[in-house]
Protein backbone atom coordinates (compact mmCIF):
# COMPACT_ATOMS: atom_id res chain seq x y z
CA UNK A 1 0.00 0.00 0.00
CA UNK A 2 0.56 3.94 -0.60
CA UNK A 3 1.66 3.38 -3.97
CA UNK A 4 -1.93 4.62 -4.83
CA UNK A 5 -1.18 8.20 -3.39
CA UNK A 6 1.55 8.75 -6.57
CA UNK A 7 0.32 10.67 -9.75
CA UNK A 8 -3.63 12.39 -10.85
CA UNK A 9 -4.76 8.65 -11.71
CA UNK A 10 -3.18 5.57 -9.99
CA UNK A 11 -3.18 2.25 -11.48
CA UNK A 12 -1.05 0.04 -8.76
CA UNK A 13 -1.26 -0.73 -4.96
CA UNK A 14 1.11 -1.99 -3.71
CA UNK A 15 5.02 -2.41 -4.71
CA UNK A 16 8.28 -2.99 -2.91
CA UNK A 17 9.18 0.56 -3.94
CA UNK A 18 6.31 2.67 -2.29
CA UNK A 19 8.91 4.51 -0.35
CA UNK A 20 9.25 6.72 -3.17
CA UNK A 21 6.25 8.28 -2.40
CA UNK A 22 7.61 8.05 1.12
CA UNK A 23 10.19 10.65 -0.21
CA UNK A 24 7.63 12.67 -2.29
CA UNK A 25 6.67 13.40 1.06
CA UNK A 26 9.57 14.55 2.47
CA UNK A 27 10.10 16.70 -0.91
CA UNK A 28 12.62 14.48 -2.78
CA UNK A 29 12.15 12.56 -5.96
CA UNK A 30 14.83 9.63 -6.02
CA UNK A 31 15.85 7.06 -8.06
CA UNK A 32 17.82 4.16 -6.79
CA UNK A 33 20.87 2.13 -6.98
CA UNK A 34 21.71 -1.66 -6.62
CA UNK A 35 24.36 -1.81 -3.93
CA UNK A 36 26.08 -4.93 -5.80
CA UNK A 37 26.89 -3.67 -8.81
CA UNK A 38 26.20 0.38 -8.73
CA UNK A 39 24.21 0.32 -11.33
CA UNK A 40 21.16 3.49 -10.96
CA UNK A 41 17.71 2.85 -11.86
CA UNK A 42 14.99 5.17 -12.92
CA UNK A 43 12.37 4.60 -12.92
CA UNK A 44 13.11 2.45 -9.19
CA UNK A 45 13.00 -0.81 -9.26
CA UNK A 46 12.80 -3.48 -6.40
CA UNK A 47 15.38 -5.64 -7.98
CA UNK A 48 18.53 -5.82 -10.02
CA UNK A 49 17.93 -7.94 -13.05
CA UNK A 50 21.36 -8.16 -13.91
CA UNK A 51 22.83 -9.35 -10.93
CA UNK A 52 19.92 -10.99 -9.08
CA UNK A 53 20.27 -8.62 -5.86
CA UNK A 54 17.19 -7.19 -4.11
CA UNK A 55 19.87 -4.66 -1.70
CA UNK A 56 19.13 -1.47 -3.16
CA UNK A 57 19.55 1.84 -2.17
CA UNK A 58 17.83 5.57 -2.68
CA UNK A 59 19.70 7.97 -4.04
CA UNK A 60 18.39 11.71 -5.24
CA UNK A 61 17.62 13.02 -9.09
CA UNK A 62 19.63 16.10 -8.49
CA UNK A 63 21.15 19.11 -10.12
CA UNK A 64 20.38 20.52 -13.51
CA UNK A 65 18.74 18.05 -16.00
CA UNK A 66 18.22 18.35 -19.57
CA UNK A 67 14.98 18.26 -21.82
CA UNK A 68 15.15 16.03 -24.38
CA UNK A 69 12.12 16.14 -25.92
CA UNK A 70 8.32 17.42 -24.69
CA UNK A 71 4.54 17.04 -26.00
CA UNK A 72 1.82 19.28 -25.04
CA UNK A 73 -0.89 16.77 -24.93
CA UNK A 74 -4.42 18.77 -25.71
CA UNK A 75 -6.66 15.21 -25.50
CA UNK A 76 -6.24 13.48 -22.17
CA UNK A 77 -7.04 9.64 -21.29
CA UNK A 78 -9.76 8.68 -18.78
CA UNK A 79 -9.11 11.14 -15.97
CA UNK A 80 -6.95 13.46 -17.47
CA UNK A 81 -9.87 14.80 -19.51
CA UNK A 82 -10.25 18.26 -17.37
CA UNK A 83 -6.21 18.49 -17.25
CA UNK A 84 -5.51 19.13 -20.54
CA UNK A 85 -3.29 20.66 -22.11
CA UNK A 86 -0.75 19.08 -20.10
CA UNK A 87 3.32 18.66 -21.52
CA UNK A 88 5.18 15.68 -20.87
CA UNK A 89 8.61 15.20 -20.98
CA UNK A 90 11.86 13.43 -20.82
CA UNK A 91 14.95 14.69 -19.16
CA UNK A 92 18.48 13.32 -18.56
CA UNK A 93 20.27 14.32 -15.06
CA UNK A 94 23.76 13.93 -13.71
CA UNK A 95 25.15 11.20 -13.71
CA UNK A 96 22.82 10.06 -17.06
CA UNK A 97 19.56 9.43 -15.07
CA UNK A 98 16.54 10.03 -17.36
CA UNK A 99 13.32 11.02 -16.48
CA UNK A 100 9.82 10.72 -17.78
CA UNK A 101 7.63 13.17 -16.05
CA UNK A 102 5.43 16.34 -16.71
CA UNK A 103 6.96 19.84 -17.49
CA UNK A 104 5.45 23.17 -15.07
CA UNK A 105 2.35 23.93 -16.94
CA UNK A 106 2.89 27.78 -16.16
CA UNK A 107 5.59 27.66 -18.75
CA UNK A 108 4.67 29.62 -22.14
CA UNK A 109 5.04 27.42 -25.21
CA UNK A 110 7.73 29.74 -27.16
CA UNK A 111 9.79 29.10 -24.07
CA UNK A 112 10.06 25.37 -24.16
CA UNK A 113 13.42 24.15 -25.85
CA UNK A 114 14.53 20.84 -26.27
CA UNK A 115 17.95 20.99 -24.30
CA UNK A 116 17.13 23.55 -21.86
CA UNK A 117 18.19 22.88 -18.16
CA UNK A 118 15.68 22.04 -15.45
CA UNK A 119 15.02 20.87 -12.41
CA UNK A 120 12.82 18.51 -11.03
CA UNK A 121 10.41 19.19 -7.78
CA UNK A 122 7.90 16.74 -5.62
CA UNK A 123 4.10 18.81 -6.19
CA UNK A 124 1.27 18.23 -4.37
CA UNK A 125 -2.22 17.23 -6.48
CA UNK A 126 -5.53 17.15 -5.90
CA UNK A 127 -7.04 15.37 -3.08
CA UNK A 128 -3.20 14.57 -1.36
CA UNK A 129 -1.84 12.97 -4.04
CA UNK A 130 1.27 13.56 -4.90
CA UNK A 131 4.22 13.41 -8.37
CA UNK A 132 6.89 15.47 -9.34
CA UNK A 133 7.47 18.07 -12.31
CA UNK A 134 10.05 19.64 -14.27
CA UNK A 135 10.53 23.42 -13.78
CA UNK A 136 13.32 25.63 -15.53
CA UNK A 137 16.24 25.80 -14.09
CA UNK B 1 18.32 -17.39 -49.25
CA UNK B 2 16.48 -20.08 -47.78
CA UNK B 3 13.28 -20.77 -49.32
CA UNK B 4 11.97 -23.28 -46.48
CA UNK B 5 8.48 -21.27 -45.78
CA UNK B 6 6.21 -19.82 -48.27
CA UNK B 7 3.02 -17.73 -47.77
CA UNK B 8 0.32 -19.70 -49.60
CA UNK B 9 -2.88 -17.54 -49.07
CA UNK B 10 -3.21 -13.94 -48.13
CA UNK B 11 -6.85 -12.14 -46.82
CA UNK B 12 -8.08 -9.55 -45.23
CA UNK B 13 -11.47 -8.11 -44.81
CA UNK B 14 -12.52 -4.08 -45.50
CA UNK B 15 -11.35 -1.79 -42.57
CA UNK B 16 -14.19 0.09 -41.25
CA UNK B 17 -15.76 1.91 -38.19
CA UNK B 18 -18.68 0.39 -36.86
CA UNK B 19 -18.48 -3.30 -38.96
CA UNK B 20 -21.78 -4.08 -38.08
CA UNK B 21 -20.88 -8.06 -37.70
CA UNK B 22 -19.24 -10.28 -35.21
CA UNK B 23 -15.72 -11.13 -34.63
CA UNK B 24 -16.02 -14.06 -35.73
CA UNK B 25 -17.91 -13.44 -38.80
CA UNK B 26 -14.97 -10.86 -39.72
CA UNK B 27 -12.31 -13.14 -39.04
CA UNK B 28 -14.34 -15.96 -41.67
CA UNK B 29 -14.66 -13.41 -44.46
CA UNK B 30 -10.25 -12.78 -44.04
CA UNK B 31 -9.80 -16.62 -44.28
CA UNK B 32 -12.17 -16.69 -46.84
CA UNK B 33 -9.98 -14.92 -49.10
CA UNK B 34 -6.91 -16.52 -47.94
CA UNK B 35 -8.18 -19.96 -49.00
CA UNK B 36 -9.35 -18.70 -52.40
CA UNK B 37 -7.96 -20.75 -55.09
CA UNK B 38 -5.62 -22.62 -52.91
CA UNK B 39 -5.35 -26.33 -53.49
CA UNK B 40 -6.16 -26.71 -49.86
CA UNK B 41 -9.10 -28.24 -47.64
CA UNK B 42 -9.59 -26.42 -43.88
CA UNK B 43 -9.00 -30.07 -42.49
CA UNK B 44 -5.44 -29.93 -44.05
CA UNK B 45 -4.55 -26.78 -41.72
CA UNK B 46 -2.15 -28.45 -38.90
CA UNK B 47 -2.89 -25.30 -36.20
CA UNK B 48 -4.12 -21.66 -36.28
CA UNK B 49 -2.60 -18.96 -34.12
CA UNK B 50 -4.79 -16.20 -33.58
CA UNK B 51 -4.26 -12.59 -33.29
CA UNK B 52 -5.62 -9.23 -31.46
CA UNK B 53 -4.69 -7.19 -28.46
CA UNK B 54 -7.31 -8.51 -25.30
CA UNK B 55 -8.18 -5.15 -24.21
CA UNK B 56 -10.31 -4.62 -26.80
CA UNK B 57 -11.89 -8.03 -26.99
CA UNK B 58 -15.31 -8.79 -25.02
CA UNK B 59 -14.48 -12.54 -25.16
CA UNK B 60 -12.42 -14.08 -23.13
CA UNK B 61 -9.37 -16.87 -24.35
CA UNK B 62 -10.86 -15.73 -28.51
CA UNK B 63 -8.74 -17.96 -30.09
CA UNK B 64 -11.07 -21.12 -29.32
CA UNK B 65 -14.34 -19.51 -30.89
CA UNK B 66 -12.47 -18.30 -33.77
CA UNK B 67 -11.15 -21.88 -34.28
CA UNK B 68 -14.44 -23.42 -34.03
CA UNK B 69 -15.98 -20.62 -36.41
CA UNK B 70 -13.65 -21.32 -39.38
CA UNK B 71 -13.69 -25.26 -38.80
CA UNK B 72 -10.57 -25.63 -37.45
CA UNK B 73 -11.22 -27.72 -34.47
CA UNK B 74 -9.96 -30.39 -33.23
CA UNK B 75 -6.43 -28.82 -34.47
CA UNK B 76 -4.38 -26.63 -31.83
CA UNK B 77 -5.11 -23.49 -31.59
CA UNK B 78 -3.36 -20.78 -29.41
CA UNK B 79 -3.33 -17.12 -29.16
CA UNK B 80 -0.36 -14.41 -29.88
CA UNK B 81 -0.19 -10.95 -28.54
CA UNK B 82 2.45 -8.03 -29.11
CA UNK B 83 -0.34 -5.32 -29.30
CA UNK B 84 -0.02 -3.42 -32.51
CA UNK B 85 2.03 -6.52 -34.33
CA UNK B 86 0.06 -9.09 -32.90
CA UNK B 87 -0.25 -10.81 -36.12
CA UNK B 88 3.45 -10.64 -37.54
CA UNK B 89 4.41 -12.18 -34.30
CA UNK B 90 1.72 -14.58 -35.44
CA UNK B 91 3.30 -15.00 -38.96
CA UNK B 92 6.53 -15.20 -36.67
CA UNK B 93 5.19 -18.38 -34.42
CA UNK B 94 3.98 -19.77 -37.67
CA UNK B 95 7.31 -20.06 -39.36
CA UNK B 96 8.53 -21.75 -36.14
CA UNK B 97 6.18 -24.36 -35.98
CA UNK B 98 6.73 -25.27 -39.39
CA UNK B 99 10.33 -24.94 -39.71
CA UNK B 100 10.38 -26.87 -36.49
CA UNK B 101 8.48 -29.68 -38.60
CA UNK B 102 6.01 -29.42 -36.14
CA UNK B 103 3.03 -28.67 -38.43
CA UNK B 104 3.32 -27.89 -41.96
CA UNK B 105 0.30 -25.92 -42.83
CA UNK B 106 -0.68 -22.97 -40.11
CA UNK B 107 -3.51 -20.13 -40.00
CA UNK B 108 -2.54 -17.07 -38.65
CA UNK B 109 -5.90 -14.91 -37.79
CA UNK B 110 -5.32 -11.39 -36.84
CA UNK B 111 -8.46 -8.85 -35.78
CA UNK B 112 -9.52 -6.49 -33.86
CA UNK B 113 -12.99 -4.96 -33.78
CA UNK B 114 -12.15 -1.69 -31.70
CA UNK B 115 -16.29 -0.68 -32.23
CA UNK B 116 -16.85 -3.43 -29.59
CA UNK B 117 -15.86 -1.20 -26.84
CA UNK B 118 -17.36 1.93 -26.01
CA UNK B 119 -15.56 5.19 -26.37
CA UNK B 120 -15.44 5.78 -22.63
CA UNK B 121 -13.75 2.24 -22.27
CA UNK B 122 -11.45 3.13 -25.07
CA UNK B 123 -10.47 5.90 -23.41
CA UNK B 124 -10.20 4.06 -20.89
CA UNK B 125 -7.51 1.74 -22.35
CA UNK B 126 -5.65 4.30 -24.05
CA UNK B 127 -4.55 5.23 -20.35
CA UNK B 128 -2.86 1.96 -19.81
CA UNK B 129 -1.18 1.46 -23.06
CA UNK B 130 2.59 3.08 -20.98
CA UNK B 131 4.02 1.97 -17.87
CA UNK B 132 1.32 1.73 -15.40
CA UNK B 133 3.08 2.46 -12.41
CA UNK B 134 5.62 5.20 -13.39
CA UNK B 135 4.24 6.98 -16.63
CA UNK B 136 0.80 6.46 -16.74
CA UNK B 137 0.04 8.42 -14.06
CA UNK B 138 0.93 11.55 -16.20
CA UNK B 139 -1.50 10.59 -18.55
CA UNK B 140 0.94 9.32 -21.20
CA UNK B 141 -1.00 8.37 -24.48
CA UNK B 142 0.14 6.04 -27.29
CA UNK B 143 -0.13 9.58 -29.85
CA UNK B 144 1.76 11.29 -26.87
CA UNK B 145 4.86 8.86 -27.09
CA UNK B 146 5.29 9.09 -30.67
CA UNK B 147 5.05 12.79 -30.51
CA UNK B 148 7.78 12.72 -28.34
CA UNK B 149 9.94 10.65 -31.10
CA UNK B 150 8.60 13.75 -33.14
CA UNK B 151 10.05 16.21 -31.14
CA UNK B 152 13.58 14.66 -30.91
CA UNK B 153 13.56 14.05 -34.42
CA UNK B 154 12.67 17.70 -34.98
CA UNK B 155 14.90 19.01 -32.81
CA UNK B 156 18.32 16.73 -34.44
CA UNK B 157 17.40 16.99 -37.64
CA UNK B 158 15.16 20.04 -38.38
CA UNK B 159 12.69 17.96 -39.57
CA UNK B 160 9.29 20.11 -40.16
CA UNK B 161 6.07 19.32 -39.59
CA UNK B 162 5.32 19.78 -43.31
CA UNK B 163 7.58 16.88 -44.17
CA UNK B 164 5.22 14.86 -41.92
CA UNK B 165 2.16 16.17 -43.17
CA UNK B 166 3.41 14.81 -47.22
CA UNK B 167 3.10 11.65 -45.63
CA UNK B 168 0.27 11.85 -45.34
CA UNK B 169 -0.94 13.65 -48.18
CA UNK B 170 1.38 10.33 -50.56
CA UNK B 171 -0.89 7.72 -48.47
CA UNK B 172 -3.73 9.66 -48.56
CA UNK B 173 -3.61 9.40 -52.01
CA UNK B 174 -3.19 5.25 -52.47
CA UNK B 175 -5.71 5.42 -49.63
CA UNK B 176 -8.16 6.64 -51.90
CA UNK B 177 -7.54 3.84 -54.47
CA UNK B 178 -8.06 1.43 -51.51
CA UNK B 179 -11.71 -0.18 -51.54
CA UNK B 180 -10.76 -1.62 -48.37
CA UNK B 181 -9.62 1.04 -46.38
CA UNK B 182 -11.42 3.32 -43.94
CA UNK B 183 -10.42 6.78 -45.06
CA UNK B 184 -10.74 7.40 -48.88
CA UNK B 185 -10.39 10.65 -49.15
CA UNK B 186 -7.13 12.08 -50.67
CA UNK B 187 -5.62 15.52 -48.24
CA UNK B 188 -4.03 17.99 -49.55
CA UNK B 189 -0.43 18.99 -47.39
CA UNK B 190 -2.88 22.05 -46.12
CA UNK B 191 -5.52 20.23 -44.97
CA UNK B 192 -2.86 17.71 -42.75
CA UNK B 193 -1.49 21.25 -41.69
CA UNK B 194 -4.63 22.39 -40.71
CA UNK B 195 -6.12 19.94 -38.74
CA UNK B 196 -6.90 19.84 -34.99
CA UNK B 197 -3.85 19.77 -32.64
CA UNK B 198 -4.19 16.43 -31.04
CA UNK B 199 -0.72 16.45 -28.87
CA UNK B 200 1.95 18.42 -30.71
CA UNK B 201 3.69 18.20 -33.60
CA UNK B 202 1.08 15.89 -34.29
CA UNK B 203 -2.13 16.98 -35.40
CA UNK B 204 -5.61 14.98 -36.23
CA UNK B 205 -4.22 13.97 -40.06
CA UNK B 206 -0.71 12.63 -38.34
CA UNK B 207 -2.13 9.87 -36.73
CA UNK B 208 -4.45 6.74 -37.70
CA UNK B 209 -7.86 5.92 -36.60
CA UNK B 210 -9.27 2.43 -34.98
CA UNK B 211 -11.12 0.50 -37.19
CA UNK B 212 -12.49 -3.34 -36.89
CA UNK B 213 -10.94 -5.58 -39.14
CA UNK B 214 -9.53 -8.84 -39.50
CA UNK B 215 -6.56 -10.35 -41.75
CA UNK B 216 -5.48 -13.97 -42.57
CA UNK B 217 -2.25 -15.46 -43.57
CA UNK B 218 -1.88 -19.44 -44.27
CA UNK B 219 1.85 -20.58 -44.38
CA UNK B 220 3.18 -23.57 -45.63
CA UNK B 221 6.44 -25.90 -46.02
CA UNK B 222 8.40 -25.56 -49.20
CA UNK B 223 7.13 -29.63 -49.92
CA UNK B 224 3.28 -28.21 -49.02
CA UNK B 225 3.53 -24.77 -50.86
CA UNK B 226 4.09 -26.19 -54.20
CA UNK B 227 1.19 -27.84 -54.01
CA UNK B 228 -1.06 -25.49 -52.67
CA UNK B 229 -0.45 -22.72 -53.99
CA UNK B 230 0.77 -21.39 -57.78
CA UNK B 231 2.67 -18.52 -56.76
CA UNK B 232 4.14 -19.42 -53.46
CA UNK B 233 5.50 -16.15 -51.60
CA UNK B 234 8.81 -16.77 -49.97
CA UNK B 235 9.56 -16.05 -46.00
CA UNK B 236 12.88 -15.27 -46.48
CA UNK B 237 13.81 -13.23 -43.30
CA UNK B 238 11.95 -12.91 -39.98
CA UNK B 239 13.48 -10.35 -37.41
CA UNK B 240 12.08 -9.33 -33.61
CA UNK B 241 13.40 -7.34 -30.82
CA UNK B 242 11.51 -5.58 -27.68
CA UNK B 243 12.97 -2.19 -26.47
CA UNK B 244 11.61 -1.12 -23.36
CA UNK B 245 8.07 0.14 -22.52
CA UNK B 246 8.85 3.21 -20.02
CA UNK B 247 9.74 5.65 -22.09
CA UNK B 248 12.93 7.03 -19.73
CA UNK B 249 14.56 3.81 -20.63
CA UNK B 250 14.53 3.84 -24.41
CA UNK B 251 17.99 3.86 -26.30
CA UNK B 252 16.71 5.99 -28.79
CA UNK B 253 14.56 9.00 -29.24
CA UNK B 254 15.21 9.77 -33.28
CA UNK B 255 14.36 6.31 -34.01
CA UNK B 256 13.42 2.81 -32.92
CA UNK B 257 15.72 0.58 -31.63
CA UNK B 258 13.59 -2.54 -31.63
CA UNK B 259 12.65 -1.80 -35.33
CA UNK B 260 16.83 -1.06 -36.09
CA UNK B 261 17.27 -4.42 -34.30
CA UNK B 262 14.41 -6.66 -36.10
CA UNK B 263 15.57 -5.01 -39.71
CA UNK B 264 18.94 -6.11 -39.06
CA UNK B 265 18.10 -9.79 -37.99
CA UNK B 266 15.70 -9.93 -40.70
CA UNK B 267 18.02 -8.54 -43.35
CA UNK B 268 20.71 -10.60 -42.39
CA UNK B 269 18.48 -13.73 -42.51
CA UNK B 270 17.41 -13.08 -45.94
CA UNK B 271 20.85 -12.20 -47.37
CA UNK B 272 19.28 -8.92 -48.93
CA UNK B 273 20.26 -5.49 -47.85
CA UNK B 274 18.05 -1.89 -47.88
CA UNK B 275 18.82 -1.64 -51.50
CA UNK B 276 17.66 -4.86 -52.66
CA UNK B 277 13.99 -4.28 -51.12
CA UNK B 278 11.45 -3.46 -54.26
CA UNK B 279 8.07 -2.52 -52.15
CA UNK B 280 7.74 -1.94 -48.24
CA UNK B 281 4.59 -1.39 -45.87
CA UNK B 282 5.77 0.16 -43.01
CA UNK B 283 3.69 0.56 -39.10
CA UNK B 284 2.82 4.28 -39.99
CA UNK B 285 0.41 4.84 -37.03
CA UNK B 286 1.35 8.51 -36.90
CA UNK B 287 3.19 10.25 -39.57
CA UNK B 288 6.37 10.06 -37.75
CA UNK B 289 6.56 6.64 -37.49
CA UNK B 290 6.75 6.29 -41.17
CA UNK B 291 9.39 8.75 -41.21
CA UNK B 292 11.58 7.15 -38.70
CA UNK B 293 10.83 3.27 -40.07
CA UNK B 294 12.82 5.01 -43.51
CA UNK B 295 15.45 5.52 -41.17
CA UNK B 296 15.11 2.20 -39.35
CA UNK B 297 15.14 0.18 -41.89
CA UNK B 298 17.93 1.53 -43.78
CA UNK B 299 16.01 3.43 -46.71
CA UNK B 300 17.80 6.48 -45.63
CA UNK B 301 20.58 7.66 -43.04
CA UNK B 302 19.87 9.01 -39.89
CA UNK B 303 18.08 12.41 -40.33
CA UNK B 304 18.06 12.10 -43.92
CA UNK B 305 14.01 10.15 -43.83
CA UNK B 306 12.49 13.91 -44.42
CA UNK B 307 14.40 14.50 -48.10
CA UNK B 308 12.95 10.69 -48.67
CA UNK B 309 9.43 12.62 -48.45
CA UNK B 310 10.31 15.58 -50.08
CA UNK B 311 11.81 13.90 -53.45
CA UNK B 312 8.37 11.65 -53.39
CA UNK B 313 10.77 8.63 -53.59
CA UNK B 314 8.42 6.85 -51.44
CA UNK B 315 5.67 6.88 -54.07
CA UNK B 316 5.24 4.30 -56.84
CA UNK B 317 8.04 5.09 -59.46
CA UNK B 318 10.23 6.45 -56.36
CA UNK B 319 13.22 5.13 -55.15
CA UNK B 320 11.28 2.88 -52.74
CA UNK B 321 7.86 2.64 -52.60
CA UNK B 322 6.36 2.80 -49.28
CA UNK B 323 2.29 2.02 -48.09
CA UNK B 324 1.29 2.13 -51.56
CA UNK B 325 -1.98 0.67 -50.12
CA UNK B 326 -2.59 3.25 -48.21
CA UNK B 327 -0.85 2.33 -44.76
CA UNK B 328 -2.60 2.52 -41.90
CA UNK B 329 -3.33 5.95 -42.01
CA UNK B 330 -6.05 5.43 -44.53
CA UNK B 331 -6.83 1.73 -44.31
CA UNK B 332 -7.72 2.24 -40.43
CA UNK B 333 -5.95 0.07 -37.58
CA UNK B 334 -8.17 -2.66 -36.43
CA UNK B 335 -4.49 -3.23 -33.99
CA UNK B 336 -4.53 -7.33 -34.30
CA UNK B 337 -5.40 -7.55 -37.90
CA UNK B 338 -2.94 -4.72 -39.26
CA UNK B 339 0.07 -6.99 -39.43
CA UNK B 340 -1.97 -9.35 -41.62
CA UNK B 341 -3.09 -6.87 -44.15
CA UNK B 342 0.68 -4.99 -44.41
CA UNK B 343 1.41 -8.98 -45.47
CA UNK B 344 -1.10 -8.99 -47.91
CA UNK B 345 -0.19 -6.06 -49.68
CA UNK B 346 3.12 -7.22 -49.98
CA UNK B 347 2.16 -10.57 -50.75
CA UNK B 348 -0.08 -8.90 -53.68
CA UNK B 349 2.70 -7.13 -54.73
CA UNK B 350 5.16 -9.84 -55.32
CA UNK B 351 2.58 -11.72 -57.18
CA UNK B 352 2.05 -8.52 -59.48
CA UNK B 353 -1.59 -7.99 -58.28
CA UNK B 354 -1.17 -4.71 -56.69
CA UNK B 355 -4.32 -3.41 -55.98
CA UNK B 356 -3.82 0.37 -55.42
CA UNK B 357 -1.10 0.47 -57.91
CA UNK B 358 1.76 -2.33 -58.80
CA UNK B 359 5.38 -2.03 -58.01
CA UNK B 360 6.77 -3.23 -61.79
CA UNK B 361 8.78 -6.72 -61.40
CA UNK B 362 9.00 -6.45 -57.73
CA UNK B 363 10.65 -9.23 -56.19
CA UNK B 364 11.29 -8.53 -52.78
CA UNK B 365 8.81 -6.47 -50.32
CA UNK B 366 9.31 -5.78 -46.57
CA UNK B 367 6.92 -5.63 -44.12
CA UNK B 368 7.29 -3.59 -40.76
CA UNK B 369 5.11 -3.95 -38.18
CA UNK B 370 5.45 -1.99 -34.79
CA UNK B 371 3.89 -3.05 -31.24
CA UNK B 372 2.95 -0.17 -28.98
CA UNK B 373 5.38 3.05 -28.38
CA UNK B 374 8.21 1.29 -29.88
CA UNK B 375 7.78 -1.73 -27.80
CA UNK B 376 7.57 -4.52 -30.20
CA UNK B 377 9.49 -4.75 -33.53
CA UNK B 378 9.29 -6.86 -36.02
CA UNK B 379 10.22 -7.10 -39.63
CA UNK B 380 9.43 -9.46 -42.42
CA UNK B 381 10.88 -9.86 -45.74
CA UNK B 382 9.37 -11.94 -48.56
CA UNK B 383 10.29 -13.18 -52.02
CA UNK B 384 9.01 -14.48 -55.13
Amino acid sequence: MGFEKFGAVSFTTETKTADFVTYLEKGQVVANRCKKCGRIYFPPRADCADDFSSEMEWQPVQGKGKLMTYTIVSYGPSGFENDTPYILALAEFPPGVRVFGRLDKGISPEEIKVGMEVVVTPVTLAEGKLSYQFNKA
Amino acid sequence: MEKSVAIVGAGQTVFSRGCGQSVRELCFEAFREAMDGLNLKTGDIGASVICSAPEYDKQRSPAGVIAEYLNLVPKPTFYVETICSSSSTGLRVAYALIKSGLHSVVAVVGFQKMSEISSREAAERMGRGGDIMWESPFGVTMPAGYAMYARAHMAAYGTKPEQLARIRVKNSSYGALNARATFRKALTEEDVMKSAVVTLPLKTYDCCANADGASCIILASKEEAARIAKVPIWVLGVGAATDSTTLSNKKLYTGLSCAREAARQAYEMAGVGPEDIDVAEVHDCFTIAELMAYEDLGFARSGEGPRLIDEKQTYIGGKIPVNIDGGLLSKGHPIGATGGSQIRTVVKQLRGQGETGQVEGAKIGLVHNIGGVGIYGNVTILGR
